[in-house]
């Protein structure tokens, strides 16, 4: 295991942040505002939101730097490696020596089975955002959210040529038991193909809820040998008096944090609809703080 | 008959140059083109779509098999316009404002144009005014909008006001999709239907079209 998740799993399960998206738009991100550019135009907006999360008792805080690759930026293509760059150095300062700073690299957003984007593409565009991003001094870079097997092994690809550990973790909501990727992809499948492709850990984010997480936590637990990492969302977002709501309460979901730990997940957070208040129960869950 | 049944398997496997040569085969052999499309590949779509709705394709089979009947289709369409065949509806299609995931949006796409849909792809993160424009100008009776974020759907609702304000709304359907989306948002926002998925989509779409 990587020296880094040894020192970190001492005290296991390590506890990681929540969603930032709905965050920020606590904070007056618009619709339609792309967050990340929010690191160069609002740094200290974006650090709050991480302060927020260190105050909540993560171990773990990721960056504002999700969609900060050529390819998902699209025609705002701005300075990659400055909104990377500034990404970290603004969690690193929330964390104030209070925890881990595990940079977010998420999809590229095109398909690669349906020709929409080469795997030189994307090889070159996960190479220049992690680099950029272990260059700003990132602890630890989070392939997340990914959807395609294939393009999470060249993200995993080009984030270790930094030499940071990595971790792939992927969305499993398709299927008739909800336990596949959307391409159709297994958690077996997932844990073999991120295993050998040389990620430190893997794991599940995003998708339909905590429940559905606790078989794929114990599946992937059972089918590799690295750390699990777990985040899942705050169950499916509703409309209630043209509000986005999620139904799923910090209490619940701190309850279903400890059935993933049951579970054999080693790090736990939350992703989509979960807040500072979420993790705070998480936390006094797993580790009997309050 | 063993030409037809191929046709229907390579459309259902999703291999596209067998679907290409098939189709070239056929043709040359005398077979109507429009029984082609009716008899042998909307039935092997359908079965796609059934197979994605019963959880047994996932994404990529989904895509191999629009673009097999896609390749076919290019063959067989201007056969079809040249006997004066309308397709059977166009679609002005696009992710909104503010929105840049695109593969939601391209996969309903594909479906439909391997339903046999005229589509026009304007992209991602169109403003309300493209949308009205490129269904104007086009002629278009159906308008089909993505979101993926809960943060850009509203721009749906920007979309149906923009409509009403140019007096389109009675021309012109429209229907909306997405991961946070829900027929609940549809109503409330007045779209005429929502798909979960791009199977459902298709099967809306004819029927938004049929009226």
């Amino acid at each position: 295991m990587h020296a880094l998740f040894q020192t970190l799993l001492e005290r296991r399960p390590v506890i990681t942040d929540g969603a930032w998206g709905t965050e920020l738009q606590k904070l007056g991100l618009t619709p339609g505002e792309h967050p990340d550019l929010w690191n160069l135009s609002h740094p200290e907006r974006v650090e709050e939101v991480a302060s927020r999360y260190v105050e909540a008792g993560s171990d773990v805080v990721l960056t504002n730097t999700f969609r900060s690759n050529r390819i998902a930026l699209g025609d705002r293509a701005a300075d990659i490696a400055a909104l990377n760059a500034r990404g970290v150095e603004i969690s690193r300062k929330a964390a104030a020596g209070h925890a881990r700073v595990f940079a977010s690299i998420g999809p590229s957003g095109k398909m690669l089975i349906a020709g929409e984007v080469t795997e030189e593409d994307l090889t070159a565009a996960f190479t220049e955002q992690c680099h950029a991003l272990a260059g700003a001094g990132a602890d630890a870079l989070l392939v997340e959210t990914m959807t395609d097997i294939d393009e999470a092994r060249i993200a995993v690809k080009a984030a270790r040529t930094t030499g940071l550990p990595v971790i792939a973790s992927m969305v499993f909501d398709s299927g008739k038991e909800k336990d596949r990727t959307m391409m159709g992809a297994t958690p077996e499948e997932v844990a073999e193909a991120l295993t050998g492709t040389g990620a430190d850990a893997i794991g599940a984010n995003c998708g339909l809820g905590i429940e559905g997480y606790i078989p794929v936590c114990a599946r992937l637990r059972r089918a590799t040998a690295l750390p699990v990492w777990i985040k899942p969302n705050a169950g499916m977002p509703e409309m209630a008096g043209g509000r986005i709501t999620y139904r799923t309460t910090p209490e619940e979901f701190a309850s279903g944090a400890r059935e993933l730990q049951k579970a054999g997940a080693d790090f736990i957070g939350g992703c989509c609809g979960t807040t500072p208040e979420f993790l705070r129960a998480v936390a006094a869950a797993l580790r009997g703080r309050d | 008959m063993s030409m037809i049944q191929t046709l229907y398997d390579a459309i259902l496997n999703g291999n596209a140059k067998a679907a290409k040569e098939i189709t070239q085969t056929s043709l040359a052999a005398g077979a109507n083109p429009q029984s082609l499309v009716d008899d042998t590949m909307i039935p092997a779509m359908n079965e796609v779509g059934r197979r994605y709705e019963a959880n047994e394709y996932f994404v990529p089979e989904l895509l191999i098999a629009a673009r097999a009947m896609k390749a076919s289709l290019e063959l067989i369409r201007p056969l079809l316009t040249a006997r004066g065949a309308e397709p059977v509806g166009r679609v002005v299609i696009g992710t909104v404002q503010g929105d840049l995931h695109d593969i939601g949006k391209n996969l309903v796409a594909a479906m439909l144009e391997g339903a046999g849909f005229e589509v026009i792809d304007l992209g991602v993160d169109v403003s309300p005014e493209k949308f009205i424009t490129a269904a104007k100008e086009r002629k278009a009776r159906l308008v089909a909008l993505s979101a993926l974020l809960t943060t850009t759907m509203h721009s749906m609702r920007a979309v149906m006001e923009k409509l009403r304000e140019e007096g389109m709304r009675d021309s012109v359907k429209v229907m909306i999709g997405g991961a946070p989306v829900t027929q609940k948002y549809a109503d409330e926002i007045g779209a005429d239907g929502y798909s979960s998925n791009a199977n459902a989509a298709v099967a809306l779409a004819r029927k938004l079209t049929a009226a």
